[in-house]
């Protein structure tokens, strides 16, 4: 993982995302999740192209059950795009590296 | 680039690479690992995440416990099987791109395959052998309301979504070991789950119907198909209809998971490759070799009747011999 990514919790994540200057690409993810585990190398590239436009995060919903719920969560991975503390895009599903920079750009870049 | 030195005999053309495998399932990575120990350097082109359709690592990223696989008397997760077979490849030096293919020529040898843009007028690589493993995908119910339902309650993902369905009453759709085999992981999160399958006896092998069988939160909605889902921003509910009676009803659920089948991912091959009716390709009895020279296929993309890890496996393993052999014998590379 880059070293510019954060790992997120019930406890931190309000903190983060409230106090962000940067729209925040929240990763919700889990050990499990085979889909997960491809897309987690080009969200690391993203993160480093993308730095100081965007920030990338981790949430690991084993983890951070609460907040999953909260955004109501039914899919992993799902990607939430946080502007100014509030949701501005949801990724459902795992999809490739254009796709990605293409739905997270709509919001962010 | 690889960093596996090539043998004279075998160093490639300018610009024009020994070996290309199109997909990294078990049967596109053993191809890789005995090509790559082979010193062929190939490049195996792995795919694209997906959730829903073929994607690097082929369908066990979408699975569990695979129990069957030799050499894991305790079993291994699909996931951590896959990274462990690609793991193996790249130690010998195949080389990965995690991109699709868009387009083929087969033309040759050597043949033509594009990433990124289809209408270039020029392949993105070309390659005197080609061997041809990207599996199967499931199939989708074809309802108009799937798309927007997707990973909002409908899946066909048990492992990615299962956890989301806490005490839930949740569906499963299908009747063959993917379906028991979701069905099964399924009750490790939802209360109960339904089992919907349009006949009355199950295409699943013994030991997975056993299984289900004998779980209590699994029960059985026979000669029934899937009519509609309901639901705007999240699954309410489906409605079913008996094949026998014709008599719709509603069933009160909060997820649908989807496990009805798979087909080839040929579509890419049309007019170039020949296939079976089931859009399954041909070829050689007891070969992996296509018509066309050059060209050869394995794993499910193939195989229409074991459709195993382990047969993929194997006939991954075959199609790196014969590409091998015929790279040879052509005096190609």
């Amino acid at each position: 993982m880059a070293e510019s990514i954060t790992t997120l919790t019930n406890e931190t994540f309000d903190e983060v995302i409230g106090s962000a200057e940067l729209p925040v690409v929240v990763d919700f993810w889990a050990e499990w999740c085979g889909p997960c585990k491809m897309i987690a190398p080009i969200l690391d590239e993203i993160a480093v192209e993308k730095a100081g436009v965007i920030s990338v995060a981790k949430l690991n919903v084993d983890d951070a059950q609460d907040v999953a719920l909260r955004y109501q969560v039914m899919s992993i991975p799902t990607l939430i795009v946080f502007k100014d503390g509030e949701p501005a895009k949801r990724i459902v599903g795992a999809k490739g590296k254009q796709q990605l920079l293409q739905e997270i750009g709509e919001v962010a870049f | 680039m690889s960093t596996a030195p090539m043998p004279d005999a075998l160093m490639a053309d300018e610009g024009i690479r020994n070996v290309i495998i199109v997909g990294s399932g078990p049967a596109g990575l053993t191809a890789a690992i005995y090509s790559a120990r082979a010193n062929l350097a190939p490049l195996v082109i792995e795919g694209e995440p997906s959730s829903t359709s073929d994607q690097p690592g082929g369908q066990l990223m979408l699975t569990t416990d695979v129990e069957n696989y030799p050499g894991f008397p305790d079993g291994v997760m699909g996931p951590e099987l896959m990274i462990k077979f690609r793991e193996q490849a790249q130690r010998f030096g195949a080389e990965m791109l995690t991109d699709k293919v868009t387009r083929v020529d087969l033309s040759g040898p050597p043949h033509g395959v594009w990433v990124g843009d289809p209408d270039a007028p020029e392949p993105t690589y070309r390659a005197w052998a080609v061997i041809v493993s990207t599996g199967a995908q499931s199939l989708m119910l074809g309802l108009e309301a799937e798309e927007r339902l997707i990973g909002h309650g409908l899946s066909t993902c048990a492992t990615c979504d299962g956890f989301f369905f806490r005490d839930q009453h949740i569906a499963v759709v299908g009747g063959g070991d993917s379906a028991m085999e979701e069905a099964t992981f399924l009750t490790r999160f939802a209360s109960k789950v339904t089992v919907i399958h349009r006949r009355d006896e199950l295409r699943a092998s013994k030991i997975m119907q056993d299984r289900a069988f004998a779980n209590d939160r699994i029960e059985f909605l026979w000669n029934n198909v899937v009519l509609d889902i309901h639901g705007e921003e999240k699954l309410t509910g489906i409605e079913v209809q008996n094949v026998v009676t014709g008599e719709a009803s509603l069933l009160d659920v909060t997820g649908l998971f989807i496990a009805i089948g798979h087909r080839p991912n040929t579509d890419l091959f049309e007019r170039q490759l020949k296939r079976k009716e089931n859009g399954y390709l041909v070829t050689e009895p007891d070969s992996s070799r296509t018509e066309i020279e050059g060209v050869f296929a394995c794993g499910d993309v193939q195989d229409d009747f074991y459709r195993q890890a382990v047969t993929a496996a194997g006939s991954g393993c075959m199609a790196a011999i014969d590409a091998e052999r015929w790279l040879e014998s052509a005096g190609h590379g």
